[in-house]
């Protein structure tokens, strides 16, 4: 694991908090919608506090993307999950919300599970190299008489 | 009746994220490593790739029925049910689905991690 993929699975948890936390302060404003006035809900994304979040939400699918395509699922999940925290903290320190008990054991499982995969492999199994090796396997069985 | 409808819009929440995150993950891994495709084609042809990829379009297609699920969800139980319930549930269904459909190699550690998390998000919640 180099540096750079370190910032990479960095960006998805804080961009998600950043996008989840600004979509759901923008929406907030708006108040209640219904299904029933469509253009409500269209012109609800030029608010700049929800096109902002849509932004942050648009660099978390990115760099979810691009972790994706170097790490296992079962590696990235965990470890983005650093968000909960994120937002705990954030809720806490500069929200200024009542954190209960509960949530900081919370918290506490939450980042010894994120302790215990980042210290294994990011990657365990890559499809392309088995789907390399099978026509050499496939060649190599026509060559046998 | 009412709750009936809370676990089944729970339970199709966690089948359509899980669905979606190992169409997600097989595309990525089907696409390479976008850093090094960047430095060798470009990024605009790295997205074309990704976009054209279709376990990438069934995937989003998974992720966003998971989406109007959560919505149909919301609307029928409280969110302090709904997101914990579906979120913490599709942390152990993944670890799964990544094993038999994706052949990663989840060990002890990992299936350790993810019920400590599923179990962080429902305390959370709490």
């Amino acid at each position: 694991m180099t540096f750079r993929k370190y910032l990479v699975l960095a960006g998805v948890a804080v961009f998600a908090v950043t996008g989840d936390s600004l979509v759901s302060r923008g929406m907030k404003q708006i108040g209640g919608i219904s299904l029933h006035n469509l253009p409500q809900i269209v012109l609800m994304v030029f608010r700049p506090e929800v096109a902002l979040g849509v932004g942050f939400l648009l660099a978390f699918f990115a760099c979810y993307m691009a972790a994706l395509s170097w790490a296992d699922l079962t590696y990235v999940l965990p470890t983005t999950s650093v968000s909960f925290i994120l937002l705990t903290l954030v809720a806490r320190f500069l929200l200024h919300e009542n954190v209960s008990l509960t949530r900081w054991l919370g918290v506490l499982l939450i980042s010894v599970g994120v302790g215990v995969v980042a210290q294994g492999p990011a990657l365990t199994h890559h499809p392309k190299r088995r789907e390399a090796a099978e026509p050499l396997t496939a060649a190599s069985a026509r060559l046998e008489p | 009746m009412t709750q009936l409808y809370t676990w089944g819009a729970v339970a199709t929440i966690v089948s359509a994220s899980t669905a979606g995150d190992v169409l997600l993950s097989r595309a990525m891994k089907q696409v390479g490593n976008v850093a090094e495709l960047r430095r060798r084609v470009g990024l605009p042809a790295v997205v074309g790739r990704v976009l054209r990829n279709p376990s990438f379009l069934m995937g989003v297609s998974a992720m966003a029925a998971a989406f109007y699920a959560m919505l149909f969800g919301l609307s029928w139980a409280d969110v302090s049910l709904v997101i914990p319930a579906s979120t913490s549930l599709t942390f152990v269904t993944n670890a799964a689905a990544a094993r038999i459909f994706l052949h990663e190699r989840v060990d002890h550690r990992r299936w350790v991690a993810a019920l400590l998390v599923a179990g962080g998000v429902v305390l959370l919640a709490v």
